[in-house]
């Protein structure tokens, strides 16, 4: 963004100090973020910088909380839990999301709008509602407690996102294409896979990303459905921040912050290939 | 009738569609096609004219009525097994693959081996003038380019039947011209029937075998494009084909194949009797404004009319003049641009004639 040369004064100077208030909210975002880093490497068992890392002092950093990460029992099964439950629940989520927002994209569909609002309720609805709620159901029909359960409420939890992002790819999606597939011989499933699903993908992977996300962050719907047989990694960093308050948190959320830019970026990186292959905008 | 039937490649017998079950969108629709057959389907938009494509391509059902192909009824035949080929409006081709993947997809579903769809592939685009670009994708094209793939796609799987819904729309004119061209051509000489909808009359009157003129759900008449023109059936086609100077009147006396007119500010005219019968009704003359001839050499009793001269435009090839005519002001004489044709002034005041035979009284 650069000033016009007919700029005013009030201009400039309303351009400098936008420039401010935007840097202003980034670090406000990003700040309490990068401060859990240097912490990660901290010798001592604080949460806090010792004099000797304030100095610089390479005596004062180590390894050892990620060391305690990679070998600690309790942790490594929340890895294994979460990455486990995560990619089953994102795959539900995709796969039931995409199917629920092409059917409520049709227009012959009745109650739409009542549908989809129940659908996406989840995201709506404060998070201690819904888990509560999954608590009590979940337990009568015995599903409370075990990895299904989790999957299926995690599952419940990344449709809405799904939905939302997989309609609005759908809202450009030139519904003539549908009928020259048909046209053109291939069935209502041939018509799906090769035509339909890859112009959607990049909602359909935007979704699924955000589900996945939903499903590896969340601690409240795990902490009622789950037992600890099913601890998942927030789950055990809320837990260890209750209970002993260890340094190796922070080295959880650094290795978690790493992954989740790597994740992003990754996915990005491939809505942007697939927007590209499919040539143009649509609409 | 019966030879109709047996001849007959598609056949509409007494359709109907509504889409809320009150109003019709196509009433009572009747329509043969013969093999091979050019048709046009021409109307105003929201004529009924798309819905009839739509229903013989299977993405609408018809609501009353049979649909025949070949003889056989394909109402509840769904869209992808009719094995009717269709050019889209907006081309539809698939954005994410090829061109050559394109039109390598309806050879796929009907499972051609590999060897002979490359060779259809690279003879259809060669039949549209194409055959460099099958690696390309869709929105590198240019839209006469589209419209080109979208044809050959259309056309790759060798159907008997091809629907082409406004292909041309979207292009500009000259384009449109050289396209409107080469789609005749290819569909006589691969001898396909073909079924055309478009709303532009000089499209429709430069491609055609035969026009069916849609409005109001109806067709209003169905001839070749002469025909259409030079006698129309009712004073929508008359309107609607072409441009048209219309005059309203009375009918006074009526003839076999000549009927008077009193027009409205009391001159009388000849005319041929088109769907209008007793004397005393309420007519439209209809007079192309070609035929109209201005200060006329016409015999002793033929009848003319005193014009005042509003504009004259000169547009090249030919003169346009709007003149006041019989209390209306939107007459339109177009004259060839001849060696010494007269250019007339705004304001002048002259006499207008035509041979009986150009004016035709419709109903009113």
């Amino acid at each position: 963004m650069t000033l016009p040369p007919y700029a005013t004064l009030g201009q400039k100077i309303w351009h400098y100090t936008f420039l401010v208030i935007c840097g202003l909210i980034f670090f406000f975002l990003i700040a309490p973020i990068l401060t859990i880093i240097p912490l990660s490497f901290n010798a001592e068992n604080f949460f806090t910088f010792t004099p000797g890392m304030l100095a610089f002092d390479a005596e004062a950093y180590s390894l050892k909380h990620y060391r305690d990460f990679f070998t600690n029992p309790d942790w490594q099964q929340a890895v294994s839990n979460s990455v486990t439950i995560a990619p089953v629940a994102t795959l539900l989520s995709v796969a039931l999301g995409t199917l629920a927002a092409i059917g409520l994209s049709q227009s012959h569909v009745p109650f739409r709008r009542a549908i989809m609002a129940i659908m996406i309720s989840p995201m709506i609805v404060p998070l201690i509602i819904s888990a509560a709620g999954m608590y009590f159901f979940y337990s009568r029909i015995g599903l409370q407690g075990t990895y299904l359960g989790v999957v299926l409420a995690h599952a419940a939890l990344g449709i809405p996102f799904v939905i939302i992002t997989v309609t609005a790819t759908l809202v450009g999606f030139d519904e003539s294409l549908t009928r020259a597939s048909a046209n053109l011989g291939a069935g209502p499933v041939r018509t799906f896979f090769k035509v339909q699903m890859p112009l959607i993908l990049p909602g359909v992977i935007s979704g699924g990303l955000f589900a996945f996300i939903t499903s590896f962050d969340e601690v409240v719907v795990v902490l009622f459905v789950g037992s600890a047989e099913q601890k998942t990694l927030p789950w055990q960093m809320f837990i260890g921040l209750r209970e002993q308050i260890s340094p190796t948190i922070l080295a959880v959320a650094t290795i978690l912050v790493v992954i989740s830019i790597g994740l992003l970026t990754t996915v990005e990186l491939l809505r942007r290939r697939s927007e590209r292959m499919r040539g143009m905008t649509p609409g | 009738m019966s030879d109709a039937r047996e001849t007959a490649f598609v056949e509409f017998e007494r359709v109907q569609k509504s889409y809320d079950g009150e109003t019709l969108v196509v009433k009572d629709l009747n329509l043969s096609i013969a093999k091979g057959e050019f048709l046009t389907m021409l109307g105003p938009s929201g004529s009924g004219k798309t819905t009839c494509l739509m229903m013989l391509a299977g993405f609408e059902t018809a609501t009353h009525g049979e649909i025949r192909l070949k003889g056989r009824e394909i109402n509840n035949i769904p869209p992808h097994r009719r094995g009717i080929g269709m050019v889209f409006q907006n081309y539809a081709l698939f954005p994410h693959m090829t061109v050559a993947e394109n039109l390598s997809f309806p050879l796929e579903v009907r499972k051609v081996g590999k060897s002979e769809r490359e060779e259809r592939i690279k003879r259809t685009l060669g039949m549209v003038q194409m055959q460099d670009f099958g690696g390309r994708r869709p929105a590198q094209l240019s839209g006469g380019q589209q419209q080109r793939i979208a044809l050959a796609r259309a056309l790759v799987f060798e159907p008997e039947l091809v629907l082409m819904d406004e292909p041309l729309g979207a292009l500009d004119k000259q384009l449109r011209e050289t396209l409107q061209f080469e789609i005749t051509n290819l569909a006589h000489e691969l001898g396909i029937t073909t079924v055309y909808v478009t709303h532009d009359q000089t499209e429709a009157l430069t491609m055609s075998d035969r026009v069916a003129v849609f409005d109001d759900g109806r067709i209003q008449q169905l001839a070749p494009p002469d025909e259409l023109y030079e006698r129309p059936d009712n004073s929508f086609v008359a309107q609607f084909i072409g441009e048209n100077n219309t005059l309203a009147g009375q009918l006074t006396q009526m003839g076999d194949h000549r009927c008077l007119v009193k027009l409205d500010d009391g001159a009388t005219i000849d005319a041929v009797p088109v769907n209008v019968s007793k004397p005393g009704e309420r007519t439209l003359v209809s007079i192309r404004p070609e035929r109209v001839e201005i200060d006329p050499e016409l015999g002793p009793d033929a009848h003319t009319l005193d014009a005042e001269v509003l504009e004259f435009i000169y547009m090249g090839d030919v003169f346009r003049t709007r003149l006041r005519v019989a209390g209306r002001d939107d007459f339109i004489v177009k004259t060839r641009n001849r060696v010494g044709q007269k250019r007339l002034t705004p304001g002048q005041h002259v006499k207008i004639g035509w041979l009986p035979e150009d004016c035709r009284a419709l109903n009113g």
